[in-house]
């Protein structure tokens, strides 16, 4: 056995590790199906045993090894891809669609864990090597609260206050507060839409958070996100039934219509607050002006 | 070009405001016409609007 062998296999555990623990949080992204569990678990592995034997191959002076990372990367941009395809095709078939933004994101998260859980891999046998396997189990540490910290992006409560509203009528314009949703014109429809239907107020807190939930994709995540927690009262051919998010153009507040199954207000809210903010809807329009301002 | 709306027929009490054609009903009351639109909604898988007093439209979105 080489002097490597130790620190190596503590680096391929701690990113194996780290890669599942990864996989558990992401409930609400990924249909928690066994088979693709293990397509992920498996491409960590990978992602982890390449990350730890780079210190190993620059101390051996074999500093070509190091290009097996650029195979890596290729690699987990294939992951991206595969996500995407797969959600986009099944995202046909869902009551509520995810939206291409959403899927987006969620790709690119699949991708970006397989490069923090190399990192993991990399940093833990780098401390191994350097002294003895005490570093190496804190630098498996600092590794997972580093990947926690990069992992968890912002939550919409964090840049909008969220109220409930409910959903009224006039004639047939269906308004959520002051916003108007739709036009539904048989009065069954609106009967069965006042019934089930859920409205929520959107007020962004400061004006980055205004561009940020009017992007499209983003308040489709948020009819997704509610749909999958609470249930939708909707089929197909009852087009008319449909989740929708628009947007008041005087102060950018957004007004959330949705129909759940479980009526629970506290919880809705809950769950509105708790979606990620996507990082391709994630617009900051005052950092421009700031900018402007120094140029000025 | 790709059209992401259109009208699958129009259901209306007053004919003078709907011109003739293909997928359009002429009803007799407001209780009828009702009755078409839910009936048309479910069988074209549209939304039914209602435009005015007098006019249905069964849209497509």
């Amino acid at each position: 056995m080489s002097n490597f062998t130790y620190p190596i296999l503590l680096g391929v555990i701690v990113g194996t590790i780290l890669r599942m623990y990864m996989l558990r949080t992401d409930y609400r992204q990924y249909p928690t199906y066994l088979h693709g569990k293990i397509i992920h678990i498996a491409l960590g592995f990978i992602a982890t045993g390449l990350g730890s034997v780079a210190i190993p191959a620059i101390l051996n002076k074999d500093y070509t090894a190091v290009t097996f990372l650029t195979v890596a990367a290729s690699q987990f941009r294939e992951v991206r891809n595969m996500e995407r395809n797969t959600l986009t095709e099944l995202d046909s078939f869902e009551m509520v669609p995810r939206g291409k933004t959403y899927i987006e994101g969620i790709a690119i998260a699949f991708e970006s864990r397989n490069y923090l859980v190399m990192f993991a891999g990399l940093l833990s046998t780098f401390g191994y090597i350097i002294y003895n396997i005490w570093t190496g189990i804190l630098a498996a540490i600092i590794s997972v609260i580093i990947a926690k910290k990069l992992m968890s992006g912002g939550q919409l409560k964090d840049i909008v206050d969220i109220s409930y509203a409910k959903p009224m009528f006039d004639d047939s314009g269906l308004y959520v507060d002051t916003i108007y949703i739709m036009n539904i014109g048989l009065p069954e429809r609106q009967k069965e839409v006042l019934k089930y239907g859920m409205g929520f107020i959107l007020t962004p807190k400061n004006f980055n958070a205004r561009t940020t939930i009017a992007n499209l994709g983003q308040r489709q995540a948020i009819l997704y996100d509610v749909t999958t927690a609470l249930g939708v009262y909707r089929d197909s051919g009852t087009p008319a039934l449909v989740p929708l998010a628009k947007r008041d153009l005087e102060d950018g507040r957004v007004a959330v219509f949705v129909l759940p199954q479980i009526q629970n207000e506290k919880k809705a809210i809950s769950i509105i607050g708790a979606v990620p903010t996507l990082e391709n809807a994630i617009r900051m329009p005052s950092k421009r002006l700031e900018r402007e301002g120094e140029i000025e | 070009m790709n059209l992401e709306k259109y009208i699958l027929a129009s259901i209306t009490t007053n004919p003078s405001k709907v011109a003739p054609g293909n997928g359009v009903f002429y009803c007799e009351n407001t209780t009828e016409m009702e009755n078409v639109a839910t009936n048309l909604e479910a069988i074209l898988d549209g939304i039914a609007h209602k435009i005015g007093e007098e006019v249905y439209i069964i849209v497509k979105h």
